[in-house]
């Protein structure tokens, strides 16, 4: 069992807690914890709950606006969306529990962010989910990606909200050490936003859904806030950690939401709160911190799969599916009544007290817990949620870097047969899409696979706008390796470009940060980069940060993975009442390049890092203020479009992984038309991949220049599409059959392989 | 005069919303019907729509079968009543002997959302009155358990009933007879995996469901069921 104590090892430490953190314990108490409060505080103050290593650096991010409704620190982020909606947006990730049970662990990283999301009053409506694999050369590459994919598609199908996109990565530094994020959107009519914050003294915690059992007992902290260990580093050797993982029910959490729902606009509850990691401990801690208020707790009268659990496992227990509400007594009957028509468990498990006064006259609410007609735990509650130890880890610059830089990839391509590259890099994920419903709603104008997706702004009981949401989940883990800042700050934008191919204006992004050991001071290091790197990109751009999730400890065997800073970019497009231009162009169309060429330094590429097998060389320089103009010139031209009025463009899609010369491909696969074009670069400049150059077609070659003239950006006639063929003068000469056949057969065939 | 339709609910069920959404889109007027109702009120037709009935932790639809509301959807078609399923709504008029046959996991065991061609091979129920032999419509999939199988002798049953409405053009799900729809023998009870309510609008993609659709509301605006 996670929390037993031997002679050797104390039981904070099997917690998970230091000597230095249990010394703090007991200054805050003035006393030994019990072993039940002692477990309360492992699970508070794992790093996967407290943040207690990031949190300072974290501060640095801009974080308002004015369309900013809730920012960091809430369940989800909101912002204003106009026509009286606002849009709920928050990502996590479920990594440690998909390495060890990939279903389960994928399954249920989709329910706990959909809680997160409809927690604040909003109804999910969408959910993007960027997954990170080994090579899938070996068995348990082709065991994971299908046990995550089935997970994401079972519980997210069932649950019925639709999964519109993500990202399907392959990196050797995820051989042991998968990720698997999560984003959620969703929607909400404005005065319908809820906190989740306990106030009244007298009102009533109802705790809703599932009963209580022994799974996930320890999962934010023996699992999310630990590396693998193990010999070889693989996950299957921490088979001792299997039972910290939660089991989801899909069916639960759908008549769940439909409760929540209906009890947030009959306006039953005062505040509620989702219990996802830390369990029980966790949502009252933070429910009665965030009210300066006590809460009392019996641990009697919560509901229990399985007899014999003692109070520290039903408070630390992640068992899923449940949310805790707080009512006023008068409305008892009728949350009942509601629940009970979606078949919800409703049990009153304890009520809000009034807080103690410390010696500055300072409200400090107490957690009591009762059990067997005794008060079992007494801690105050913002000791547990907000009073964790904060660390200032050391920073090392790693020693190698400027060796690294100065390997340059670019040097060794001039030689390389282009279409054999080119042809190595293609591949569609439409095998992982289509098992996920995307339509759900009926909101979908772009689903997976696209720049961006974009979604009408609707769904049920939302007030009617003709708006449109946009969403971009993006990271590169092959920049971040090499200049984390850098990378970081190109992410951004590449989630800014992704939204311009919807015609979108940027409003928000959220963020989920997976790095190695923060206890390794180049991880701590390649952190505090990465931090500003998405803080000056998103100054520069003016983009608020909402929300994240920092996931750290993503190391086996003593290896840490790559740095991967997952933005998420959410924008709007003022009126949608059209398809805008896809990524497929048609016959008969010129080929033209918006942005300016770049420097054709490939560090960091797909080639260098996939083809060439180099992982060294100097990431590109990237103009934010110059990359915002081209952007928002093709936004603008899409927008036309998507309103209905006459546009210029006939596709749209924007270089990014794999360079000028994928995009390419991909706009002749899309289109099943070719093209002959001179692209005026070299073969390095084939394949770099600095952000903020678009391929757009169209049937007004001069009308676009002459936009592009006004706004100051650089545009460039490539060529012409028709044919067969993709013909780069001089460069490449490949049929389009041939490229979308290698295409849509990658993924399979690589997965095949692994036998 | 528009036709009220009903949109049945079980726990588990996602697809209530759009098929609302669809109906009213194209002039119907939908009302949700909740499955422990025992009876229906005044309506025109009834839509039992897609999603996970009761989790569908057992065959799809088995416990859906057993549902309050189940008794009045079977009085109503058994009274003439224009009732469709999609999808879901398809595995549980199955389930209830609605329809005869049953829904197999897809060859290739997995959860397939895409777009499906599908061919209209009978006019003679009343989700596709409006539309016309060999007409092609391009409407999605999403399902994991869609690959419709019966024995022989059902199999020639419905062929020579004229009971197939819908077939693929290219059975991603292996379907026998790469059959997407059938009726029952008077034609006024359909079902079908692929979804309708999910081609309505160009801006989503395809208008074609809306030629079942409009089918139904116009069968149910002239039926006197009630």
């Amino acid at each position: 069992m996670a929390a037993s104590s031997s002679p050797d090892q104390p039981l904070h430490r099997a917690l998970g807690l230091t000597d230095t953190e249990l010394e703090d314990i007991i200054s805050v108490l003035g006393r030994e914890p019990n072993p039940l409060e002692l477990a309360l505080y492992g699970v508070m103050w794992s790093e996967h709950c407290s943040y207690k290593s990031s949190r300072i650096h974290l501060k640095r991010l801009p974080t308002t606006g004015d369309k900013v409704l809730v920012g960091p620190g809430e369940n989800a982020g909101v912002i204003d969306a106009g026509d009286g909606i606002a849009i709920a947006i928050r990502i996590e990730s479920h990594n440690h529990p998909s390495a060890i049970e990939p279903y389960q662990g994928a399954a249920t990283g989709v329910g706990g962010i959909l809680r997160d999301i409809f927690t604040m009053g909003a109804r999910p409506l969408a959910v993007m989910d960027p997954l990170f694999f080994g090579t899938p050369d070996d068995a348990r590459q082709r065991w994971l990606i299908e046990g995550v994919v089935s997970g994401i598609s079972g519980y997210g199908n069932s649950v019925g909200v639709p999964t519109i996109g993500g990202e399907l990565t392959f990196d050797p530094c995820y051989q042991t050490n998968p990720l698997v994020n999560v984003l959620c959107v969703g929607a909400l009519p404005v005065e319908r936003l809820v906190l989740g914050i306990a106030s009244g003294t007298g009102n009533l915690a109802v705790l809703l859904g599932s009963a209580t059992g022994r799974d996930g007992i320890g999962g934010v902290s023996v699992l999310a806030s630990a590396g693998f260990e193990g010999e070889d580093g693989a996950a299957s050797l921490d088979e001792s950690k299997r039972p910290a993982t939660q089991v989801g029910d899909p069916y639960e959490e759908k008549r769940l939401i439909e409760a929540c729902l209906a009890l947030l606009d009959e306006k039953l509850v005062v505040g509620i709160q989702d219990l996802g990691g830390g369990g029980l401990a966790c949502g009252t801690s933070e429910l009665a911190a965030r009210g300066r208020v006590g809460m009392d707790v019996d641990v009697d009268a919560i509901p229990r799969r399985e007899p014999g659990m003692e109070p520290w496992e039903v408070m630390t227990s992640e068992s899923q599916e449940r949310m805790l509400a707080i009512v006023t007594p008068d409305s008892l009957p009728m949350v009942i009544e509601l629940c009970g028509r979606w078949e919800v468990a409703a049990t009153v498990i304890g009520r809000v007290t009034e807080p103690d006064y410390d010696e500055a006259g300072e409200p400090v609410g107490m957690l009591r817990l009762h059990a067997g007609g005794a008060v079992v735990g007494e801690v105050p509650a913002a000791s547990l949620a907000d009073e964790a130890p904060l660390y200032e880890r050391p920073l090392v610059e790693p020693a190698n870097r400027a060796a690294r830089a100065a390997i340059d990839p670019s040097a060794s391509v001039e030689d390389i047969d282009i279409a054999d590259a080119l042809l190595s890099l293609l591949l569609d994920p439409i095998p992982v899409y289509r098992q996920y419903d995307h339509q759900l709603f009926l909101n979908t104008v772009i689903g997976p696979g696209a720049d961006a997706a974009l979604l009408r702004l609707a769904g049920p009981g939302l007030p009617a706008s003709s708006r449109g949401m946009s969403l971009s989940t993006d990271s590169n883990p092959r920049w971040g390796s090499l200049d984390p800042r850098a990378a970081t700050a190109a992410t951004v934008a590449e989630g800014v470009a992704n939204l311009a191919c919807t015609g979108a204006v940027p409003e928000a992004v959220v963020n989920c940060l997976n790095f190695g050991n923060p206890e390794h001071p180049e991880v701590m290091w390649q952190l505090s980069e990465s931090i500003d790197g998405m803080a000056d990109a998103c100054r520069a751009l003016g983009l608020p940060v909402i929300g994240g999730n920092v996931s750290l400890y993503n190391e086996s065997g003593g290896s840490d993975i790559d740095p991967t800073a997952v933005i998420g970019t959410l924008g709007l497009v003022e009126h949608l009442v059209e398809r805008p231009p896809s990524v497929g162009w048609s016959e008969g169309e010129t080929v033209l390049l918006l942005g300016a060429d770049d420097a054709g330094l490939l560090g960091g590429s797909q080639l260098a890092v996939d083809y060439l097998n180099n992982r060294d060389g100097r990431l590109f320089d990237l103009d934010l203020a110059e990359f915002a103009t081209t952007a928002a010139l093709v936004a603008g031209m899409v927008a036309e479009h998507a309103a209905g009025r006459p546009g210029l463009l006939g596709s749209v899609h924007d270089v990014g992984s794999g360079g000028m010369v994928v995009a390419l491909a991909e706009m002749a696969i899309a289109g099943d038309v070719g093209a002959t074009v001179s692209t005026g670069v070299s073969t390095a400049g084939l394949f770099s991949e600095r952000p903020g150059r678009f391929l757009v077609t169209s049937t007004d070659p001069e009308a676009v220049a002459a936009q592009a003239e006004i706004a100051g950006v650089p545009c460039r006639v490539l060529g012409h599409t028709g044919g067969d063929s993709l013909v780069l003068v001089g460069q490449l000469d490949l049929a389009v059959s041939t490229l979308a056949q290698r295409s849509a057969t990658a993924l399979e065939s690589a997965l095949d392989a692994a036998g | 005069m528009s036709a009220s339709i009903g949109v049945i609910v079980f726990p588990g069920t996602n697809c209530e919303h759009d098929a609302v959404g669809a109906v009213d889109a194209l002039g119907g007027e939908g009302r949700l019907i909740f499955h422990t109702d025992t009876s229906l009120g005044q309506l025109d037709g009834l839509i039992l729509p897609g999603g996970f009935a009761h989790g569908d932790y057992l065959r799809p639809g088995a416990i859906a079968r057993f549902s309050p509301i189940m008794e009045a959807v079977r009085t109503f078609a058994e009274a003439g009543g224009p009732v469709v399923g999609i999808c879901n709504g398809f595995q549980v008029l199955c389930e209830a002997h609605l329809l005869p046959g049953a829904l197999q996991k897809n060859r290739g065991l997995t959860f397939l959302c895409q777009p499906s061609e599908l061919e209209v091979v009978s006019t003679s129920s009343v989700l596709t009155s409006s539309a016309t032999v060999g007409q092609r419509l391009s409407v999605p999939i999403n399902h994991f358990s869609g690959s419709y199988t019966c024995d022989l002798d059902t199999l020639s049953q419905l062929e020579s009933q004229d009971r197939i409405m819908l077939r693929y053009v290219d059975n991603p799900n292996g379907s026998i007879d790469s059959i997407a729809g059938i009726s029952n023998e008077a034609g006024n009870v359909v079902g079908l995996m692929p979804h309708p309510e999910r081609a309505v609008s160009s801006l989503l993609g395809s208008e074609d469901g809306a030629v079942l659709l409009r089918s139904f509301l116009g069968a149910a605006a002239a039926a006197t069921v009630g």
